[in-house]
């Protein structure tokens, strides 16, 4: 069925899942995979949008600019995990609480 | 001014000077300031004769004069001090000086080592004044003042020796009684006041003579004067504090409750008589009559010898308004002029006596035996020659023996009770009062002597002790008991059996103002066609009394003891004052007093308790409540339950600072929710 | 077949989403993810991006994911079982992504959509290209320094203390 509501629905569905990992997860890989689902899923409204918006390739470029950014944000972000498992033992994000002072 | 007001000020103020002086500063003043008191009364005794003399020299019967000035003014009211000065007037200040004069003197030896001495004497020149006020006055109000006053100074003088308990309450008796008479008295004053518009006794008599003020009002208005003259000259049934009035010191009973303030109301009668209806005299004379005759009854039995005195006094009292009531006015002010005379020298006499007799027992350290009772005594002739002789002229003048002045004047009272009898034959009971109680009288007086003077002495041990008294209480004797002759009166004339002179030439009377009352010349003409008839029959009666007498107790071929167990009980009842007093006390004074009780009662008992402490119980129960609503419900409650909303919310709230990002996206992703749902539904 | 292969494509994505969110073995979940992503460039291709459906498996699978296993292998503790989380935390979130879901949802019926529909193109790459050359030359340009960025301070992130 190709639909642009039922792209749209996949997206939101995958925006869904995506930020019920952030919330939800206690480790802070898990976190960072549902943050790519979410990538994901803007992705793909961005592309259902271009192609039922009159095949425009402005949301094609877009897209690529995001897994461009989701690249450069995974490797920060995995550098970052690393860093707080040398310095915690651990990357429960639980433990990670010291915005609480 | 009239040399006459000028006069009559001083006499008026000076005894009042006299008193503040004394009240005051009395204490201090060497001799316990007696000689203010004696010095001021004797200047008003010599104005007094300086006056009378002018009075004898102008001779004149119509002689009057007025002056008065305005002391308050309350807008259509006006309280004046106003001085009426007549024949009468001047007759009456003079026996009133001259019995003061007396009682000062008498009772410098008197009440000699008294403690209250200087507060004694301040109260006689009270009197004194007060009684002058009476007889200047020219309107009611004044007068009315100095009744008052009047009977102040009875009160202060009978319980003058405080300490005692029967002189104590004989003052409060003789002031209370005289109150319920001035309430009768007051009435009538301002009956009058309101039917005049005026208290003055011109205003007055101008108002009845213009025939504004008649009938029942009238007589209503007569009646209530009359009232407050029961009370003050101590008719029944207001007598009963006449007797009891002998507490106080012989002085004081000679002047005021022989001579001069029960004569007030006498004089008041006299003054008044003009607006007196025929009706209201008719109950005047009945009144009069009764008392002269009951009182008699009394005193023929009573062993002590003031109260025998004192029941004279309110006999004689009530010969004198008995003939106001018949219409002979004058006659009863010239038995009242006599009376003065002859009866403050009975007082004088018997407080000789009873002075004799209290050294005598105090001699013996006897303080059981009652110095005044006459069972004591006897025999005294000899040792009190200038008492005995002084009293004795006295006697025969208040038994109506011819040559002595108390013959000529109730003479002219019996004259005048006939002559109203004949014109009214329904009254024949009057007459009949006037001649039994003259028979009485003369038994009693001479029964009162018999006992006292002769015969054996009836304490031997005490008679060695008696002396005759000393010569300021003798003075006084010997005045007053020349002044008990005829002569004095009748001069220029010189019969002993009529009262023509001076005293019935220049005080006339006058006619009633009352529509349909007899003239003032038809009384007197009935007076003398009753003149004969009247002087035979009380010489008679007189005679009978005093031949009574002399059987009884001189004699004593008929024993008095023998004669009351006969007539026992009309023998106690006479003893016992016809038990008047009791009847009060049980019909009057118990039920008012158990009222008292029971309003108290009703006051303290049942409001007091019930409606007063009712409000405080209620306020209590009241405030308990309120209390506990404000501290349990609203402190616990709400103020609490705020504090605990706060830590509760608190809590809660605390728990969302988590520290974890993941907490903070939540609630950041509910607030999204939020937002798009409001504004989708906005 | 397209319709039978797209619903596919679609309960393979979802159910593999699933399994990323919810399995407790982070391994697992990596794995799963490789699944989605490869569900995900299946939909590019649906979508006429032919060129990002080839872009998606190389760089997001091939690289980002081999990245995220790495970090998996490094971090975690083999042995270690994984800590599962509270249910009452797992409610309420649950209970809120549902209600961004239904909003989303909801939106995405409510708007009447502007469909412009046209042919399907030969190649999207060439398309591309100029585009990246022509309009979007600054952003192409700011991308590579930031992956330069990115390189230089992922290297100096996770080096070790001197």
């Amino acid at each position: 069925m190709d639909q642009l509501q039922n792209y749209l629905f996949i997206a939101a569905a995958l925006f869904s899942l995506g930020l019920f990992a952030v919330i939800t997860r206690r480790n802070a890989v898990a976190v960072l995979m549902g943050v790519e689902l979410i990538l994901n899923s803007a992705n793909v409204n961005f592309l259902a949008f271009s192609r039922f918006g009159g095949m425009n390739f402005d949301g094609h470029v877009f897209a690529l600019f995001v897994i461009i950014m989701a690249a450069a944000e995974a490797a920060v972000a995995l550098a970052i995990i690393i860093n707080l498992y040398n310095n915690y033992q651990s990357i429960n994000v639980d433990e990670a609480s010291q915005l609480k002072r | 001014m009239n040399i006459f007001i000028e006069y009559s000020l001083f006499i008026f103020f000076l005894p009042l000077a006299a008193f503040l002086i004394n009240i005051f500063f009395g204490k201090r003043l060497p001799r316990q300031g007696d000689w203010v008191s004696i010095g001021a009364v004797l200047f008003t005794l010599a104005l007094s004769i300086a006056m009378f003399a002018g009075m004898l020299f102008s001779y004149d019967p119509d002689f009057q004069v007025e002056s008065s000035f305005t002391w308050i003014n309350l807008g259509d009211f006006n309280i004046q001090l106003g001085f009426l000065v007549d024949n009468i007037t001047i007759t009456m200040l003079l026996v009133v000086a001259l019995i003061s004069s007396m009682s000062h003197i008498f009772s410098i030896k008197y009440m000699a080592g008294d403690p209250l001495y200087s507060r004694y004497y301040a109260y006689l020149s009270l009197f004194t004044f007060s009684m002058n006020g009476i007889v200047l006055s020219n309107n009611l109000m004044l007068l009315y003042m100095s009744w008052e006053l009047v009977g102040l100074s009875s009160f202060l003088l009978i319980g003058f020796w405080f300490e005692k308990n029967s002189a104590a309450s004989a003052g409060v008796k003789a002031f209370l009684t005289n109150r319920v008479g001035d309430i009768g008295f007051f009435i009538g004053i301002m009956l009058l006041f309101t039917a005049v518009g005026s208290v003055v006794y011109s205003d007055i008599f101008t108002s009845v003579a213009d025939g504004n003020l008649t009938g029942t009002l009238l007589t209503m208005a007569g009646i209530g004067l009359f009232i407050g003259a029961m009370g003050k000259s101590s008719q029944f049934p207001l007598h009963i504090w006449l007797p009891d009035a002998m507490e106080g010191p012989t002085p004081v009973s000679a002047l005021m409750h022989a001579a001069t303030m029960v004569a007030a109301g006498v004089f008041m009668m006299v003054r008044m008589f003009p607006i007196m209806t025929p009706d209201a005299l008719v109950f005047v004379a009945y009144i009069g009559g009764f008392t002269a005759l009951f009182a008699a009854t009394i005193a023929i039995t009573q062993n002590d010898i003031k109260k025998v005195l004192a029941y004279s006094t309110v006999s004689q009292l009530g010969f004198m308004i008995m003939s106001v009531g018949t219409g002979a006015y004058v006659a009863a002010f010239f038995h009242l002029v006599t009376h003065a005379a002859f009866k403050a020298n009975l007082f004088y006499g018997s407080g000789s006596v009873i002075h004799a007799m209290h050294h005598a027992l105090h001699k013996k350290n006897d303080h059981e035996t009652d110095p005044q009772d006459m069972r004591n005594m006897g025999g005294f002739k000899s040792r009190m020659p200038t008492t005995y002789r002084a009293m004795l002229v006295s006697t025969l003048a208040i038994a109506g023996v011819p040559f002595f002045s108390g013959f000529l004047s109730k003479d002219a009272i019996l004259a005048g009770s006939l002559s109203f009898a004949n014109h009214h034959p329904e009254h024949f009971l009057l007459p009949i009062f006037g001649f039994s109680a003259a028979l009485l009288t003369a038994f009693y007086m001479f029964r009162l002597m018999y006992m006292t003077f002769h015969n054996e002495p009836q304490m031997p041990e005490l008679i060695e002790e008696i002396h005759e008294s000393p010569k300021e209480m003798t003075f006084p004797l010997v005045l007053l008991g020349g002044l008990s002759f005829f002569i004095f009166f009748t001069l220029p004339h010189f019969n002993p059996f009529s009262d023509q002179g001076w005293f019935t030439e220049i005080i006339r009377p006058r006619t009633s103002l009352v529509a349909g009352a007899p003239s003032a010349h038809a009384i007197s003409e009935g007076i003398h066609q009753n003149h004969l008839p009247a002087m035979i029959i009380s010489v008679l009666v007189g005679g009978f009394g005093i031949f009574l007498a002399w059987l009884m107790y001189l004699k004593q071929s008929i024993s008095a003891a023998a004669m009351a167990g006969r007539f026992n009980t009309l023998y106690r009842l006479s003893l016992n004052k016809f038990y008047i007093d009791e009847i009060y006390s049980r019909f009057i004074y118990t039920p008012i007093l158990k009222l008292a009780d029971w309003v108290g009662y009703l006051d303290w008992d049942v409001y007091d308790k019930y409606v007063v402490d009712g409000f405080g119980r209620i306020t209590e129960w009241f405030s308990n409540l309120t209390g506990k609503l404000d501290y349990d419900g609203l402190d616990q409650g709400i103020v609490d339950g705020a504090g605990r909303s706060a830590h509760w919310l608190g809590g809660v709230l605390r728990g969302l600072q988590t520290g974890q990002l993941q907490s903070y996206v939540l609630f950041a992703l509910f607030g999204v929710i939020l937002i798009v749902i409001f504004q989708t539904m906005v | 077949m397209s319709e039978f292969l797209f619903w596919f494509m679609t309960a393979m994505t979802i159910g593999s989403a699933l399994i990323v969110v919810l399995h407790s073995n982070l391994f697992y979940s990596a794995l799963a993810l490789v699944v989605t992503l490869f569900g995900v460039a299946g939909f590019y291709v649906f979508l006429w991006a032919d060129f990002l459906a080839g872009v998606q498996v190389l760089i997001y699978i091939g690289g980002i994911l081999i990245l995220i296993l790495f970090g998996i292998m490094l971090t975690n503790k083999i042995s270690s079982v994984n800590i599962s989380h509270s249910n009452f935390h797992q409610s309420i979130a649950a209970v809120i992504v549902l209600g961004i879901f239904s909003i989303l949802g909801w939106m995405i019926l409510r708007t009447p959509w502007l469909l412009i529909v046209q042919q399907e193109p030969e190649q999207t790459v060439g398309k591309i290209g100029r585009l990246l050359m022509t309009e979007y030359l600054l952003p192409f340009e700011v991308a590579s320094v930031l992956l330069l960025t990115a390189l230089i301070g992922a290297a100096m992130l996770s080096r070790k203390a001197n």
